[in-house]
């Protein structure tokens, strides 16, 4: 088990490394001028030469790729991301302050719409070709072809607009201090966002399980259980659910590109305050810095997902415990 | 009543035609109803960008079934040509990746274990950082734009049909009939004229269309957030980010219908997809 360990803990490293790379080299190929961006057009055209150049010293414009790269990366290993052009602080105080908002609508949504994937794939396996089969089927169908921006609008347009039970956007009420924010305001706010973007998230963990529970289902000892005398709820839950819970968890680990990918459109549609907005925000705003910061937080959420869905496959199988090369 | 529609809910489903020309008709259909929305929206383009503000702010009506928007240009003449260019986009890039698919894939299968390894390798990397936020950062590199996401979905969408095809080519490769054509003498070029294409093409086409329904979302995904086409095109995406601006004035039609639409098409997409499947699978023709 530790060699296996330590291979996937390396294999994470390079893979950070390497996304560091390649968003580093993308946010650098842009057309964007530092110098231009920052000072902004009427002031550069009342600057002299020397001043100009002065500047792209100060902001180290011609320093060639791998040096820029070099002291990005060395400044990353000691906490240090940078300075966010758009919202004037550091970027890892940006992304701190975005990421508990982000991580609370995430996180409540990744448990729920796996809880509610679980629950519809086990239920509509349990009862094939039943009415709730058809209906899950179609469900997923319909949500793998839905744009996400759009589910959201929709329900912005029947909870917020129509039936007014949620607020229209934003993470806590407008015209309030932060401090007189109470908990109920914000889980108020995050409440529609949540449902919305767990609703959209559950058609790879049903379909699965369903698959899984077909398989289950068909297997001696459900129909010895069943021969004793079981209900089928019993043989389900007695036999059924150690076989299905570990696969599902695992492959909502793997879910996690989804959920990220996900809650930059509905934070978008909301106007919620999160990773994802701030990440559309900057690049809209030519924020190299914080876009380059949070593309590698998502990336650490992703690979650190499929880190914990590989150890997990471990503890399901030992044979994947060893470590194969090639 | 009640019973009668009991009896209906339980009645078993009633087999659809079991047969390939079902199915062909089905993508035949398909294919034409894209191919016309295609037209029909190129042909419209110049209609969807033309204002009149006698007829603004029209709920969905005979005359305008889709209303018309803050502008008074007519929503479904606007969805037809934006579902056109969403289309396009997706079909442009969608095929610039299934270039980029085919190519990774045949060689991680025929160049030996190391370009194997490190065509994994890249394909966790692409995994790694989401779709939406790599093609925010590669539209960034791009400027924006047309080429933004263009480049950017045919950038992102190839690790699945790589997969595909590597395995196919895999399969192919250390096929008996591979071998004896080898021992046969036959050249290189002539075993992957005659035997690895025509055992790889069918995957590939129908990898290459399920990719479509997923280029065109991104595409709208992106240029809804506004990284992608410009707002003086009609696009869906752009279509959607203007309506949000009315929501709270109650002018739901402005984004309901395009994003109906814009299901429709990608479902349709589906359709060609699953039923081209079958159709070239000999085990599942039947179905």
């Amino acid at each position: 088990m530790g060699r296996f360990l330590a291979h996937v803990a390396i294999k994470f490293a390079l893979l950070m490394l390497a996304s560091s790379l390649v968003v580093f080299a993308l946010v650098s190929a842009s057309p964007i001028d530092p110098v231009s961006a920052n000072v902004g057009q009427a002031a550069l055209a009342t600057m002299s030469v020397e001043q100009r150049a002065e500047l792209s010293e100060y902001w180290g414009s011609d320093t060639p790729f791998w040096e820029r790269y070099a002291s990005w990366i060395g400044a990353l290993a000691h906490g240090d991301m940078g300075m966010s052009l758009r919202f004037n602080a550091p970027v890892e105080q940006v992304i701190a302050q975005r990421a508990l908002n982000s991580l609370a609508l995430m996180s409540l949504a990744w448990v729920a719409s796996g809880v509610l994937g679980f629950t519809l794939g086990v239920v509509a396996g349990a009862h094939r070709d039943s009415m709730i089969d058809r209906f899950t089927k179609a469900y997923c169908f319909v949500l793998a072809a839905s744009p996400t921006f759009w589910v959201a609008l929709l329900m912005l347009i029947v909870f917020s607009v129509v039936l007014g039970w949620f607020p229209v956007g934003f993470s806590a009420p407008i015209g309030k201090a932060a401090s007189e924010v109470t908990f109920l305001d914000a889980l108020h706010h995050l409440a529609l966002p949540a449902i919305t973007l767990s609703l959209v998230g559950v058609a790879n963990v049903a379909l699965h399980t369903r698959e899984k529970t077909i398989d289950v289902m068909a297997q001696p000892f459900v129909r010895l259980a069943r021969a004793r005398g079981q209900s089928n709820a019993r043989v389900i839950v007695r036999h059924g659910l150690r076989n299905l819970a570990l696969p599902a968890i695992t492959l909502q680990f793997t879910q996690i590109a989804e959920i990220f990918g996900g809650s930059v459109l509905v934070e978008q549609v909301f106007s919620y305050p999160g990773l994802g907005q701030a990440a559309v925000v900057a690049g809209i705003g030519g924020d190299a810095a914080l876009l380059a910061g949070i593309a590698l937080v998502s990336a650490a959420l992703v690979f650190g997902g499929n880190l914990i869905a590989n150890i997990l496959y471990g503890v399901i199988d030992p044979r994947l415990r060893e470590v194969h090369h090639g | 009543m009640a019973e009668a529609v009991s009896v209906l809910l339980h009645a078993p489903r009633t087999r659809r035609l079991p047969n390939r020309r079902a199915t062909l008709c089905a993508v035949i259909a398909a294919v034409v109803l894209l191919g016309s929305i295609v037209v029909v929206g190129q042909a419209l383009a110049p209609a969807a960008t033309q204002t009149d503000f006698a007829h603004k702010d029209i709920a969905p009506c005979l005359g305008h079934p889709f209303g018309t928007d803050q502008m008074g240009r007519d929503m479904l003449v606007r969805t037809i040509a934006g579902l056109s260019l969403s289309i396009l986009v997706g079909l442009g890039a969608a095929c610039a990746s299934s270039v980029i698919a085919l190519a990774l894939g045949s060689a991680a299968a025929l160049c030996g274990k190391r370009v194997d390894a490190a065509v994994l390798w890249l394909i966790d990397l692409m995994q790694g950082i989401p779709h939406i936020v790599l093609l925010v950062l590669i539209s960034f590199a791009l400027g924006k734009g047309f080429w933004g996401v263009s480049v950017g979905v045919a950038l992102t969408h190839w690790p699945a049909l790589t997969r595909v095809i590597r395995a196919e080519v895999l399969q192919c490769r250390t096929s008996g009939y591979v071998s004896v054509a080898r021992s046969l003498g036959t050249s290189r070029a002539r075993i992957a004229l005659r035997h690895m294409l025509p055992a790889v093409l069918p995957q590939f086409i129908v990898g290459l269309i399920l990719m479509f329904p997923h280029a065109i979302l991104h595409e709208a995904a992106i240029t809804f957030l506004g990284f992608g086409l410009s707002p003086e095109q009609p696009a869906i995406g752009i279509i959607l980010s203007e309506s949000m601006s009315y929501l709270s004035a109650g002018m739901w039609w402005l984004a309901v219908f395009p994003g109906l639409a814009l299901i429709g098409v990608v479902m349709v997409f589906d359709v060609v997809g699953s039923g081209i499947r079958r159709l070239v699978d000999p085990n599942s023709s039947q179905e």
